[in-house]
């Protein structure tokens, strides 16, 4: 299905977002995870499904002010 | 210095943006002694593990991470991005901006109370960056902020304290909360200046990254920190119009 990672159109064969994680090469990554704006906890993602159109965020520590 | 009930050594938070190597931020925090250091959660791309790589080295310095919520404009960005660094930085601490302003990144005084009201009531510790304005400080809070982090001047550009009036009231009306004058600094006398008006604490980022020698710029925020507190726990003398002679009159020669 086709959905937005980190505003790319991206196409997935996983139905949820810890399979999404893992095809994406997420494995094992410090990331933190949003769908639609909504934090998804990383204990949820694997309950938590995709739908066609979702936009979804992958976001990493990173330096700031 | 107590924020959110812990106790912080430094009353020097430094950011961990902007500077020439990981090296050099490290040896900046090594060389000022900054307690607390600001960080951000970024877009990462799969196999990247660019987040792991800067996670290593926070840790590595030894300090409490405050991270941000930098280039939020809006509440539901803020409070999502917040809840995404709560997960990665394992703190409840949140450094909250919700930006309203693009060419002066102002923070949004509306969208600041609300969503600083969300995460106060979701077990978030705010840290919002605000402006000088005494209304909205009233309003965090009552939304249940327990630091203020009013701005000196708009981030990035080192103007030092551009109302100093605001400040000074600001300071006065809410003696007993936590204040950390944020952003906008760019030399240490800006910083002793707010230390002096009784601020606890300052953060900044630019003026040390940005300076041709980072590290030495850190350590003399680090002292303009300290000569500036014990200056305002010195408690300083009034200023005068007419001059006073210091040394005494009494017993000079050649006195009729």
């Amino acid at each position: 299905m086709k959905i937005t990672v980190n505003g790319t159109a991206t196409d997935v064969r996983a139905q949820t977002l810890a399979a999404a994680l893992g095809e994406l090469g997420y494995g094992g990554a410090k990331v933190a995870t949003a769908v639609n704006e909504n934090f998804i906890p990383a204990a949820a993602r694997e309950e938590t499904d995709l739908a066609p159109g979702d936009r979804v965020e992958i976001v990493a520590p990173r330096q700031g002010g | 210095m107590q924020l959110y009930g812990t106790e912080i050594a430094s009353r020097l938070m430094l950011g961990t943006a902007l500077y020439p190597s990981p090296a050099d931020l490290a040896e900046a925090f090594r060389r000022s002694g900054a307690g607390i250091a600001t960080v951000s959660v970024r877009r990462e791309a799969g196999g990247e593990r660019a987040g792991a790589a800067f996670w290593d080295l926070v840790r590595d310095l030894g300090v409490k991470v405050l991270p941000n919520t930098a280039g939020c404009h809006s509440v539901r960005e803020a409070v999502t991005t917040a809840r995404m660094a709560r997960e990665l930085f394992d703190t409840p601490w949140i450094k909250l901006e919700v930006i309203g302003h693009a060419d002066t990144l102002q923070p949004d005084p509306f969208g600041l109370v609300e969503a600083a009201r969300i995460l106060t009531e979701d077990g978030f510790e705010v840290f919002p960056y605000t402006t000088e304005d005494v209304v909205l400080a009233d309003r965090l809070l009552s939304a249940g902020c327990e630091v203020l982090m009013p701005w000196g001047a708009p981030i990035g550009t080192g103007l030092g304290l551009t109302n100093i009036y605001g400040l000074r009231t600001l300071r006065a009306q809410f003696p007993d909360v936590p204040m950390v004058v944020d952003a906008g600094l760019g030399v240490p006398s800006q910083a002793a200046m707010a230390m002096e008006m009784g601020f606890d604490a300052v953060l900044l980022n630019t003026a040390v990254a940005k300076a041709g020698d980072p590290s030495a710029m850190a350590e003399g925020f680090a002292r303009g920190v300290e000569a500036g507190r014990l200056a305002y726990e010195a408690d300083p003398m009034e200023p005068r119009d007419m001059a006073a002679p210091s040394t005494p009159v009494i017993g000079r020669a050649f006195l009729e």
